[in-house]
């Protein structure tokens, strides 16, 4: 195995394709940030929300106790 | 094997595994797609006829069998859902939606980027194109018919039907090279027509492509098991365990 270009300078002109092939590289690469970025902010959302309905669920209860009381 | 196969159904003990697999996988990923990519596109020889246009091989192949690959296990977690009744099988074809989804746009776009230099043009309306479009079309339907109910029983059933009955694109996808002439190539028989300096960091590139799906579909099935089960007390002692460290 040896390396294919000569230069950085000939590895990010990829032989007069860089366009294309830098291109394609950052519409692999975006997109599945994309998806990473779009889960881990559902996750939070999700527990964030599932701590506020416990939470109204807790000041429900102690409402009924107060009066019941 | 079935003992195993039960707890998979047991939404505490499926989210905790899921858990385990994120980190192990997502590692390996990570991991192998930065080798196989700096190999790919830093170290194999460029091609003979394509120049260094063909690196894009690294980027469109195990995106483009992914696309695929998604589906079928889709149509599985669909099966089993429809035939078992189960909520965790609907559940995993929701999470795997949204991820093959993006691996088709991959496909179809690296391949755009790839057509232009090599065939002169973005965009054919040919065979093996247009097939793989439809497939990026019926991932969008499954993910709307999916959140268009509010009941989980019933978007399974729906987006799960839905997913069954587009497996017959599948076959399409894959003959339409052989069936109809079209601009894209044939499939190459990897084993034995690739130069092996060019094939391992593609195989790399593959297993680690898959090892992505398989991280990124447990992280979104994590996400729905919580929004399922946010009134069970599991997720409840989760959240307070996770406040306090």
């Amino acid at each position: 195995m040896s390396i294919a270009f000569a230069s950085w300078h000939d590895f990010f002109a990829m032989g007069g394709y860089a366009f294309f092939v830098w291109l394609a590289l950052a519409l692999t690469i975006i997109p599945l940030l994309g998806l990473v970025l779009h889960t881990l902010i559902q996750r939070r959302a999700i527990l964030r929300s599932v701590v506020r309905s416990h939470a109204r669920e807790a000041r429900m209860r102690a409402a009924r106790e107060k009066e019941k009381a | 094997m079935w003992k195993t196969a039960h707890q998979l159904a047991n939404p505490a003990r499926l989210y905790q595994l899921c858990g385990v697999g994120v980190l192990w996988l997502g590692g390996a990923s990570m991991l192998g797609l930065t080798a196989g990519w700096i190999w790919g596109f830093g170290f194999a020889p460029a091609d003979s006829l394509q120049g260094d246009s063909y690196r894009i091989i690294y980027l469109h192949v195990p995106a483009a069998m992914l696309s695929m690959g998604i589906y079928a296990s889709m149509a599985l977690a669909a099966f089993i859902g429809l035939v078992w009744q189960s909520n965790m099988a609907n559940l995993a074809l929701a999470a795997m939606a949204p991820v093959g989804a993006v691996f088709t746009f991959i496909a179809l776009v690296t391949g755009c980027a790839w057509g232009k230099p090599m065939w002169g043009t973005w965009w054919v309306w040919d065979a093996r194109l247009t097939a793989e479009l439809v497939l990026l079309f019926l991932y969008l339907g499954a993910i709307a018919l999916w959140s268009a109910f509010d009941d989980l029983r019933l978007a399974g059933r729906a987006a799960g039907i839905l997913v069954l009955i587009g497996v017959v694109n599948l076959p399409i996808i894959h003959y339409s090279v052989e069936w109809w002439s079209t601009l894209h190539q044939g499939s190459t028989n990897m084993q034995q027509n690739i130069d092996p300096s060019m094939r391992t960091p593609l195989r790399l590139t593959i297993v680690s492509n898959l090892l992505l799906f398989m991280t990124l579909a447990l992280m979104r099935m994590r996400n729905l098991i919580l929004l399922v089960e946010k009134r069970r007390p599991w997720v409840k002692a989760l959240i307070l365990q996770r406040g306090r460290r």
